[in-house]
């Protein structure tokens, strides 16, 4: 038995990796709900391994698991710490709690003769997030993130159904992923050139000597560009929106939620783990480029989901901000910031992973979603516009939500370091998130509906369930905020601590 | 686990309160109308047992926070913020049929409540947000075009202070580690910040627009709500925090003497009222300002008594507004005839408000001005002398008289309905009852009363402000100089802002207008160019997936990593 657990951390990786080629399987019998049901199971699988990692970490400090019970640095290790426990556990929560969703609407917007390779992918999407955070391999990391983009571009391009800019879409989404993982791969090609090893914990060793080395300050430059593509950072967030409006609402929720996380976690490991405070310079490229180009990010995103009409864009330009208040934790770099980054990773997760999801019971009912169609819902469907709305508090950070938890860490942080003329602008900041909100309550509640529109049902349980779950979490985690506060400090400590 | 227990052990009255105001949504009217008074009275009678202590206490944030502090002071609030509601809600039976506007009013009668237990600044602020979040309905449950932008300004106001609070908080917690809601004091780091936040909930003069432009376009049974909390709760606050704070007594001074003035000259009735709330609460913040106990004492009294009395006037006010359709004095008149129980309640509300003796602002107001004479503060007392003759004028003489006397409009309409009547009659004699047997008041009042108000001196003395104040009024009106009312959109404070200042001072007016003209077509031309400039690049974001923004995007890569390269080369 205990065994058996010993090996969880490789079989979280492994369970979902085996199981999306024998999901194709299923195209024998058709049977698209077989191949849902199993996807369940293994998103269940991943979650119960996360919840139990994560246990483990908290009880018994850093698990390192040898692949093949070859010793690193020679073999791979799969390292779990706090922190990529936590988002271990964020990105199989979500899934768990989106797939059960995802049936109904999944077979509205999927050819019935893709479906089943929908969830094959689906599976290898949610195999490289969870392995991007979980191995301990530099070169691993790329080789999960090229799976999970990917996968990911198909994902979104199957959004085709509904509309055919999915494909545009997707193609852009390629052409900048693909240059970002380039760009991450050769900055790792010069770091291993300088020092000859691919494990993290070894590389950060050896780079504490190295710190005047050309080649790693390259490798270095490579790699957190790389890094920034992928998390959608300002001013290189412009596959983000497209992606998210067009995707299969199953995905929008799933890498909303998720795949911009993972990035996040991947570039916390690399700036403070394997480079560290040993390179002077650290401090300044925070400072100097990721903080104005995350108050940057704030103010375009906020403005520009202002001016949407498209429903999920409008949400798409939301994360775009959202992503700035992450980093702009990461950039004050004192424990309070990196605390609120990390537990704004987790927060924003929740209220994002929920507002997609009432897009997506719109969608199920209303195809399109514009401030046009949307009109006069608030009365038809009073459950998903609820949920919306009180998300939406989540999301603008009134108290009592997660939103606010993150926020009042921030200015915590920012406070602690003295930077007072940033406040106001987190404070505009929540204010313009109130505007982009009001606009969709304003027309789903204050407008008569159209006229060419039929009248709409709500949407049956089986959707509204996971909504409210969700939408539950974020009151719950926003008031009872002992366990997320506790890991995201003992996190932030890990990440500026000089101990391994 | 525990969590849950606490949670059902929670004895916070505000919060059942709010909770109750989110279910009465659902249930049916009836129903939920009938738990609308009943549950502040049990809530009343659950209060009246609880022993003195905090209550609970939950870990949030790292803060501890004291969910349910009762004490001297939180107690005599929560009581008579629950017999608001209680009696507010009665009145509202049969003042409205929508559905938001109970709902609204106990989330919003709860919250206030629910502050004034709260032990720690941050749940404070928290039910003060709701407070005001909840009680913005009840402006716009009147539908009309002017209530909505009126309570949009109100919003806006709220909101502004709330995150003034937000601040100041902030910078208090940080500097001195404690988050407790006790004395701050005005010199301590962050303390003047939430000093002003509390002074514009407070309605100090200049920051007080918002009451007079809000409160009267609210519904019939709204205006009475909104008279009751959120001004109190500010005053409390202020007692808590910033008790014996010199500066007060003069703002307080101020507030009850310019109004006054508004008072005289408006013509919407229920607009009067809210200019003597203003006035009302001049005098709390006197005491507040003096700090001895016998004029916290006096504060914490007229508070009580003033809620009853001024919502005793808004609800004949709202029963004027709901039979006749206007609550404009120009014109009203002559409703004694068909609406005499009416005409009593509010005869009684203007006797309790004038401070007329055997009526509740007699036994309270004198404490705040003996508190007064007694610190020596002769020219404060001098002001609130003249502020009293001047509530007994517009109060006391102009309401009724015009709404119910005057000149004989003609208008017959019907008696108020049958539960407004019940509640009027509840809350006069409430008045009534308190004002012959001030004891009872005296006994929930934070610090011991040593103090009779019924002295020959005192009642003589209030006897002959009182008669020569409406002797004035008499002689005006004989002589036909009172000022008429007519059918105007009167003169508001907030024109002072705008245009008082170069009319007043017409010698500079001219080159001040023209710097000003000037600054504002600049401003105004910045703005539009930065407007337009926002508008052509973010309304271009609404096109369709582009692929030509992929090249943009990568030359934006190719800069970073450019500039990334040459900050790691030139350490």
């Amino acid at each position: 038995m205990t065994n058996w657990l010993h090996h969880i951390p490789i079989l979280i990786v492994a369970v979902p990796l085996i199981s999306a080629p024998i999901c194709i399987l299923f195209t024998f019998g058709a049977n698209r709900k077989a191949a849902w049901f199993w996807t369940l199971l293994v998103s269940w699988f991943a979650f119960l391994c996360s919840i139990y990692l994560l246990n483990h970490v908290l009880e018994n400090g850093i698990i390192s698991y040898h692949l093949g019970s070859w010793e690193p640095p020679l073999g791979i290790e799969y390292r779990i710490d706090l922190i990529n426990a936590f988002v271990l556990l964020i990105v199989s929560g979500i899934s768990a709690i989106a797939i059960p969703f995802g049936r109904l609407v999944v077979d509205k917007e999927i050819e019935p003769d893709r479906q089943i390779l929908f969830y094959t992918t689906y599976l290898l999407c949610l195999t490289g997030l969870l392995g991007v955070t979980i191995t301990g391999d530099a070169f691993n990391i790329f080789v999960f993130l090229e799976i999970s983009s990917l996968s990911s571009y198909v994902l979104i391009a199957m959004g085709v159904r509904s509309d055919r800019r999915a494909l545009t879409a997707a193609y852009n989404y390629l052409i900048l992923g693909t240059v970002g993982a380039t760009f991450f791969v050769i900055g790792l090609g010069f770091l291993y050139m300088v020092t000859g090893t691919l494990n993290i914990m070894d590389l950060s060793d050896r780079l504490t000597h190295l710190a005047d080395n050309k080649a790693v300050h390259a490798g270095y430059a490579f790699i957190i560009i790389g890094l920034a593509l992928k998390v959608a950072l300002f001013p290189m967030h412009v596959w983000l929106p497209n992606s998210y409006t067009y995707a299969p609402s199953l995905i929008s929720i799933f890498l909303a939620a998720t795949a911009t996380k993972v990035s996040i976690y991947v570039l916390l490991r690399f700036l403070f783990k394997v480079f560290g405070f040993s390179f002077d310079f650290i401090p300044l490229t925070l400072t100097f480029i990721f903080l104005p180009l995350a108050i940057t990010a704030i103010f375009f995103g906020s403005v520009g989901a202002i001016y949407q009409t498209n429903i999920k864009r409008l949400f798409a330009y939301s994360s775009v901000a959202q992503i700035g208040y992450i980093v702009m934790g990461i950039a004050l770099s004192n424990t309070i910031g990196l605390t609120a980054a990390v537990l704004h990773i987790f927060n924003h997760a929740l209220i994002k992973g929920a507002i997609f999801m009432a897009a997506g019971c719109l969608v199920f009912r209303v195809g399109k979603l514009t401030t046009y169609t949307i009109r006069g819902l608030g009365k038809e469907m009073p459950w998903t516009f609820a949920a919306l709305v009180l998300a939406g508090l989540s999301l603008i950070g009134i108290p009592t939500t997660v939103g606010f938890i993150s926020k009042w860490y921030l200015l915590l942080g920012i406070m602690e370091n003295g930077w007072w003329p940033i406040i106001p602008l987190i404070v505009i900041g929540s204010l313009l998130a109130v505007v982009y909100m009001w606009k969709i309550i304003e027309a789903a509640y204050f407008f008569q509906a159209p006229q060419d529109r039929a009248p709409v049902k709500e949407v049956p349980l089986e959707l509204l369930i996971p909504l409210w779950v969700l939408v539950g979490c974020n009151f719950y985690f926003g008031i009872q905020t002992e366990i997320t506060i506790r890991i995201a400090k003992e996190a932030a400590t890990i990440l500026l601590g000089n101990s391994p | 686990m525990t969590v849950i227990d606490n949670l059902i052990l929670i004895l916070n009255p505000g919060i059942f309160l709010i909770l109750g105001g989110l279910i009465s949504n659902i249930l049916p009217l009836k129903i939920s109308k009938t738990l609308n008074i009943a549950l502040p009275l049990l809530l009343l009678v659950n209060l009246w047992n609880t022993d003195q202590g905090n209550h609970f206490s939950a870990l949030f944030l790292g803060y501890n926070l004291e969910l349910f502090r009762v004490d001297d002071f939180s107690y005599i609030f929560g009581i008579i913020f629950l017999i608001a509601i209680a009696v507010a809600n009665l009145y509202a039976i049969s003042a409205t049929t929508s559905r938001i506007e109970p709902s609204a009013s106990m989330i919003y009668a709860g919250s206030a409540t629910a502050a004034v237990f709260a032990g720690d600044l941050i749940t404070l602020f928290i039910f003060f947000e709701i407070a005001a979040i909840s009680s913005v309905f009840l402006i716009w449950a009147r539908g009309t075009k002017r209530s909505f932008s009126a309570g949009f300004r109100y919003l806006i106001v709220q909101i502004g202070a709330g995150v003034i609070l937000l601040s100041g908080i902030l910078i208090y917690t940080s500097a001195s580690g404690s988050i407790g809601f006790n004395e701050i004091g005005i010199d301590a780091p962050g303390g003047l910040l939430i000093f002003i936040a509390f002074g514009i909930k407070c309605a100090f003069p200049f920051f007080h627009n918002w009451l007079q432009d809000a409160y009267p376009e609210a519904t019939v049974s709204g205006t009475v709500i909104l008279s009751s909390f959120t001004t109190k709760l500010a005053i409390y606050a202020l007692a808590r925090s910033y008790a014996g704070t010199d500066i007060l007594i003069w703002i307080g001074a101020l507030m009850a003497a310019f109004p006054i003035f508004y008072a005289v000259i408006e013509n919407d009735l229920r607009r009067v009222l809210a200019y003597s709330l203003n006035n009302q609460l001049g005098f709390m913040v006197v005491g507040v300002g003096i700090g001895t106990e016998m004029a916290l004492n006096g504060t914490f009294s007229h508070a009580f008594c003033h809620i009853l009395y001024k919502s005793l006037l808004f609800m004949c006010m709202g029963a004027v507004l709901l039979r006749t359709g206007t609550a404009n004095g120009s014109d009203l008149g002559g409703l004694f005839k068909s609406m005499p129980w009416t005409t009593g309640f509010c005869i009684v509300g203007a006797a309790s408000i004038s401070g007329f003796p055997l009526f509740s602002g007699f036994i309270s107001k004198s404490m705040i001005l003996t508190s007064v004479s007694d610190g020596g503060h002769w020219g404060v007392w001098l002001v609130l002398l003249f502020a009293s003759a001047g509530v007994f004028h517009h109060s006391g003489i102009k309401i009724p008289y015009f709404a119910f006397f005057a000149h004989d409009q003609g208008l017959r309409p019907k008696e108020a309905p049958m539960p407004m009547l019940i509640a009027m009659g509840i809350t006069a004699s409430l008045c009534f009852f308190i004002g012959i047997y001030p004891d009872f008041l005296y006994s929930l009042l934070p610090f011991p009363v040593d103090y009779a108000p019924y002295t020959t001196s005192h009642v003589i003395n209030q006897l002959q402000l009182l008669m020569f104040s409406a002797l004035a009024f008499a002689v005006l009106m004989v002589f036909k100089i009172y000022p008429p009312e007519l059918r105007s959109t009167n003169i508001d404070f907030d024109w002072i802002y705008r245009k008082g200042l170069y009319t007043l001072i017409t010698s500079l007016g001219k080159s001040i207008k023209y710097t000003e003209d000037l600054l504002f077509s600049v401003t105004s031309k910045g703005l539009k160019i930065l407007m337009a400039f926002v508008h052509l690049r973010f309304a271009s974001l609404n096109r369709s997936a582009q692929t030509s923004i992929v090249g943009n995007a990568l030359v934006w890569v190719l800069a970073l990593l450019l500039s990334l390269l040459v900050l790691a080369y030139s350490m």
